[in-house]
């Protein structure tokens, strides 16, 4: 997909209201606020699953992964529910992948820019599982990695994701970025 | 006083003395201890006062199940009432306080109530809170609540924190006991995901409190060795100080740990306590047993507890209640106390034992074929009264007594699901039968085998079943395996104030006064004598009362049966059970992308829903709410005014057939509209009420947006979704919630187009040829940032509503207060923005309020003839058509000073004003600063033809008659010029 840089004169903030991404670290594991990434939901259209796979394929150069995994290269994309999928790219080049991912599926799916219906925080460390168990009720120790889940934290429904052993990726609804973020804090000084 | 009653080894840390005050008394005690073991070293065996007669009462156990020796721990705000001293863990600094009593423990003037005591008999609050009827509320109810419950709350917030947790694993075992510990490491050894749990804060479970041997050597060794090998596993999670409270559904245990109980207060950032709800594929429950007492006259006085009780004191806690001790048992296990209290130099002054072949022993005097029949001493046992087996009497002074009736499994967690225990006749006792919750197996103690040695092998052979292991078996470690033989013995004949239920001072007397006055059944005797309730919920006093009123009834002890196990099994803190949900986390909240924004400008919030909306922006000079929101107001007509509506929800809605799919869910016809147009829409309920409004916008042929309230954002989407899924699954329609990537202003006022026009990019036009009233579409701000443009009015002026991608929100809301200050720009909040459109007669939640129809809203025209939509058809029943059915108006006092109120009922000028008169309510309401006088919308009785009617808006709950007159519910701008300005 071509880079698209926007012009504009606006400054963003990020969900928790900073111009910085929030970091902080607790007891060996470290939560981190990630705005740098823009996704896009893609939905397969009726009798259109097939195409919409090829489409995905071409455009992202992967497959189309299963039923609550994720495949990644430097486009991530992951099941969200059937024939649909989140397409994850770096902002600052894919600003505007909702309408590249329309260009390239056409008619073949829906898309709708999901960037900041949702915020993303990464927690990672040794203890990051202790943390996890405090947070969701996934079985996250099993989890595998490239491996993807809806789950409720703190009420709100979120995307839990195995990225590496001892990282994790929570997509959670950008509003409620403080109440969301407040939560994992809680429980990375709460854990042991 | 300095320990006195403490004696040599156990399992105390004597190199970390530690100090604690007992009811303002000082003492000190060692780490290792509990609460009770330190009193009892200390030569206290007073420890509390009972429920009903304030009889002095001491520790009858040592662990989870005690009854009696329970205090108030801490003070202040961490103040807990009804703890066990017997699991409390000692700590330095630690303060407890006996409770009810007054005014001390050792004087208690509610010790009078023993003297009534023939009075007081189980039903007598039943029996003499009769008459008169009158005092029921007034009288006895505030006496008998004064009476009730045990200890006191502090009324101050709890301090601490509590989280939830969720665990996972193959294999949950609960008890770390013999039998606990031989599962675990088989499952262990065989790699399988394991949690061990107990509720004690050392592993070892009875063994901690025996002196046998296993594999030859102290068990000790084994206990330590053991748990240095599942530490060592990375796959097995040990887990003390951690109760299972509860088995539920799906293999989903409860579990509470008490992380810092045994701190003074917990480290920074850390909880109290956990609740964790573990997931377990197999679970072995090993909770062991419980030793059950003989009931005799007196046989509650401080210093008479269970001999198990007494030995593991000894054993574990190196102490003893008194220097001289009596033994009254029915079976050997009561002589391995009297061995061990007597190896550690505690004076035996005899065992008493039922028994006629009872063993002897060289060390001290064993009295066979006798039994205890009652007890004296003002606030503790000081000699006991025994009856010989010829029938003469002989009193034996002593400062304590063990008494130890045999052994009743830990039946209760296989319970929880309305499993039944059976009965053994061998061990009378209940064992664990019928129906067990799915994947659960119970071993050792728990399940009926006594002795160390079966508990070894039947954890190990139950772990290799639970989770299909194969291959041979490690060898059971070597270990007692006496043969157990236990007789019933539940009280001593005669007996009449001997207590069954030492908690709520249940005696062998209620329980036969309960069966003589009818109460027969299991659970009419619960109820009606208390016995079995509380915080022991009756773990030593169940199978007395069962067994005497078996012997009552002339029924066996399982045809009585036993009243139902519930979770938890133990009391249960309800800040746990809260975790983090509480105060201001209560829920999550959602900030608008204006949010900061607002804040640094002094808006006043208010939560709709989880949303934190501006409600109105006071500036210099305003006192009172009012003010801004009439300024804010004033000012939009005027020019224009920003307000955040990002709240309200957007539903994404693609494919071929969005514009027959919109057909169906809205009342109002969707499918020839125009791409590049906005339109209002009335979605109905299946039943024809209306369930929510809002307005779709067509950015393509394929692709709507629809905007709902906020508060039905998540409704509505639920219900687009099983409108998909399941009304019309061959429809090609794709939703998503947008609701939050979206930044949307509306944009108010004569000035809002000239305002825009200063962000928009100038190759958009957006003048009111190019873009007029109900036009969409998709643009770009600030120099190339998408955008959607909507122009829509909610506050009837001239306006539109502008979305961005929400981290530029805040940005352009700060973009669109710069550029607009030539226009006097005001943001308004939800109050001016609630004023505007009962102004301009829109409903909103308080008109839609799930009981108006389209017709009563003034839109029944809307709902299209010429196709078929959800609920349409109930809409035309006759009941919701009816000549004289409300019709939303608009309502005005004569007197512009008067009030109007929400809520308020509409009557004729004259005549009665009682429910048959009524002719409708008010449902919105608001002061008008362009009217200079409030306002109303309401629902009136045929109010499409009453304008100009003059009559009363009552509110009997308020006081208030006010003359009004039906007008138009449109108050500004009835023509709709300014939308289309």
């Amino acid at each position: 997909m071509s880079v698209v840089k926007s012009m504009h004169s606006l400054t963003p903030i990020t969900a928790l209201g900073g111009s910085e991404p929030r970091v902080e670290t607790i007891g060996g594991v470290t939560c981190r606020e990630v705005p740098e990434v823009a996704l896009a939901s893609v939905t397969a259209r009726l009798k259109h699953e097939g195409q919409t796979k090829t489409a995905l394929k071409k455009a992202v150069g992967l497959t189309a992964p299963d039923v609550g995994l994720v495949a990644s290269k430097t486009l991530t994309i992951f099941w969200m529910g059937p024939d649909q999928w989140m397409v994850e790219a770096p902002f600052d080049s894919h600003e505007d992948l909702a309408a590249q991912l329309k260009a390239l599926t056409k008619d073949h799916a829906s898309v709708a820019e999901q960037t900041d219906a949702w915020t993303r925080f990464d927690v990672s460390g040794e203890n990051v599982l202790n943390v996890m168990e405090l947070l969701c009720n996934l079985n996250t120790r099993q989890m595998a990695v490239d491996a993807v889940s809806r789950s409720s934290i703190h009420h709100l429904g979120c995307f839990v994701r195995h990225i590496s052993a001892d990282h994790f990726g929570i997509y959670g609804p950008r509003a409620s970025a403080g109440s969301l973020h407040h939560a994992i804090i809680t429980a990375m000084s709460s854990a042991r | 006083m300095s320990q006195i009653n403490r004696l040599e080894g156990g399992q105390i840390d004597r190199n970390q003395p530690l100090n604690f005050k007992f009811d303002g008394k000082s003492y000190a005690g060692f780490a290792g201890d509990t609460l009770a073991s330190a009193l009892l070293a200390n030569d206290v065996r007073l420890m509390g006062r009972s429920f009903k007669y304030h009889r002095p009462r001491g520790p009858l156990t040592a662990g989870s199940e005690e009854p009696n020796a329970i205090v108030e721990l801490r003070s202040g705000n961490r103040q807990e009432p009804n703890t066990r001293a017997t699991t409390a863990e000692l700590y330095e600094g630690l303060t407890a306080k006996s409770q009810n009593r007054w005014p001390s423990l050792a004087f208690d003037a509610m010790a009078i109530n023993d003297r009534f005591s023939n009075f007081l008999t189980a039903g007598f609050y039943y029996k003499t809170f009769m008459w008169p009827a009158v005092f029921w509320e007034k009288v006895y109810e505030p006496i008998i609540r004064k009476a009730a419950g045990l200890g006191s709350l502090s009324l101050l917030d709890d301090p601490d924190e509590y989280d939830k947790g969720f665990r996972h694993t193959d294999l949950l075992i609960i008890g770390a006991g013999p039998s606990g510990l031989m599962a675990a490491l088989t499952a262990g050894r065989a790699g399988s995901d394991v949690i061990l749990a107990d509720e004690d804060f050392a592993f070892g479970g009875r063994l901690n409190s025996e002196t046998f041997a296993i594999n030859d050597e102290a068990s000790d060794v084994w206990v330590q060795a053991t748990i240095a090998e599942l530490s060592a596993m990375s796959n097995v999670r040990m887990m003390t100080r951690t109760t299972v409270i509860g088995a539920f559904d799906h293999g989903i245990y409860g579990a509470v740990e008490r992380v810092s109980d045994h701190l003074i207060m917990p480290a920074a950032g850390k909880p109290r306590q956990i609740l964790w709800r573990i997931y377990a594929a197999k679970t072995i429950l090993a909770a062991g047993a419980t030793e059950r007492p003989i009931a005799f006259e007196n046989n509650d006085r401080p210093g008479i507890m269970l001999a198990s009780a007494m030995r593991s004191y000894a054993n574990r806690w190196a102490a003893t209640p008194a220097q001289r001790v009596t033994i009254f048992t029915n079976n050997d296990d009561g002589h391995s106390t009297a061995a061990d209290l007597h190896a550690k130099g505690v004076k035996i002054a005899a065992v008493i034992d039922s028994r006629a072949d009872a063993p002897r022993s060289l060390d001290y005097e064993v009295v066979q074929g006798a039994q205890v029949v009652d007890s004296k001493g003002r606030l503790g046992v000081k000699f006991v009264e025994v009856k010989l087996a010829d029938g003469s009497s002989r009193t034996i002074e002593c400062g304590a007594l063990g008494v130890s009736g045999g052994w009743n499994p830990n039946v209760h967690m296989t319970c929880h699901q309305r499993g039944r225990p059976t009965w053994n006749e061998s061990l009378a006792a209940f064992v664990p039968g019928g129906t067990l919750p799915p994947g659960m197996t119970v071993t050792g103690a728990a399940n009926g085998d006594l002795s160390t040695h079966m508990a070894l092998k039947t954890g190990a052979a139950a772990a290799k079943a639970a989770l299909g292991l194969k291959g041979r078996s490690a060898k059971t470690p070597t270990a007692e395996d006496a043969p157990v033989s236990q007789t019933p013995f539940w009280y001593v004949e005669g007996c009449s104030r001997a207590w069954l239920d030492q908690q709520n001072d249940v005696t062998v007397k209620d329980v036969k006064l309960s069966h003589q006055e009818g109460f027969r059944s299991v659970e009419h005797l619960k109820r009606y004598t208390t016995l079995g309730m509380a915080t022991d919920q009756g773990k030593t006093s169940n199978m007395g009362g069962l067994a005497i009123m078996a012997e009552l009834a002339g029924k066996s002890i399982p045809e009585v049966g036993t009243t139902i196990f519930r979770p938890p099994y133990t009391p249960t803190s309800i800040g746990v059970l809260a975790g983090r949900m509480r105060g201001k986390e209560f829920h999550p909240t959602r900030l608008t992308p204006s949010h900061y924004w607002a804040k640094e400008r002094g808006a006043v919030f208010v939560e709709v829903g989880n949303w934190l909306r501006a409600q109105w922006f006071p500036i210099a000079g305003e006192t009172h709410w009012r003010e801004s929101v009439d300024r804010e107001v004033t000012a939009t007509r005027a020019s224009v005014g920003v307000c955040d509506c990002t709240t309200l929800g957007k539903i994404d809605v693609q494919g071929s057939d969005a514009a027959t799919f919109l057909n169906k869910v809205y009342c109002n016809a969707f499918a020839k509209l125009a791409v590049g147009k906005v339109r209002y829409g009335l979605m109905l309920r299946e039943d024809g009420i209306a369930m929510d409004d809002g307005t779709a916008g067509r950015l393509a042929e394929d692709h709507f947006v629809v905007t709902t309230t906020t508060a039905k954002a998540a409704a509505v989407y639920q219900h687009l979704e099983f409108v998909r899924q399941c009304l019309y699954p061959d429809l090609d329609v794709q939703l998503i919630s947008t609701t939050e990537a979206w930044a949307q202003y509306a944009v108010a006022g004569p000035n809002s187009r000239a305002l825009l026009q200063k962000i928009v990019d100038p190759e958009f036009d957006i003048s009111n040829e190019a873009f007029p009233f109900m036009g969409c579409g998709n643009i770009t701000v600030c120099g190339g940032l998408r955008a959607r443009l909507f122009r829509i009015s909610f506050s009837g002026e001239l306006a539109f509503e502008i979305a961005v991608p929400s981290r530029y929100g805040d940005a352009l809301m700060r973009r669109l207060m710069d550029v607009g200050e030539e226009f006097n720009v005001t943001p308004y909040g939800t109050e001016a923005l609630g004023v505007m459109r009962i102004e301009k007669g829109h409903a909103a939640g308080n008109e839609l309020n799930g009981t108006t129809s389209a017709l009563n809203l003034g839109m029944g025209r809307m709902v299209s003839k010429k196709k078929d939509s959800i609920g349409s058809t109930l809409s035309e029943r006759a009941g919701m058509n009816e000549e004289n059915a409300l019709m939303q108006v608009g309502i005005q006092p004569l007197d512009p000073a008067d009030k109007i109120t929400s809520g308020g009922h509409l009557m004729a000028a004259d005549g009665p004003v009682d429910a048959a008169h009524d002719q409708g309510y008010v449902t919105s309401a608001a002061f008008s600063p362009t009217l200079s006088s409030m306002i109303g919308l309401g629902m009136l009785k045929d109010g499409g033809n009453r304008q100009g009617e003059k009559m009363r808006l009552v509110s009997p709950l308020t006081d208030l008659t006010v003359d009004v007159e039906i007008v138009s519910a449109h108050f500004v701008d009835p023509e709709g010029e300014r939308v289309r300005g």
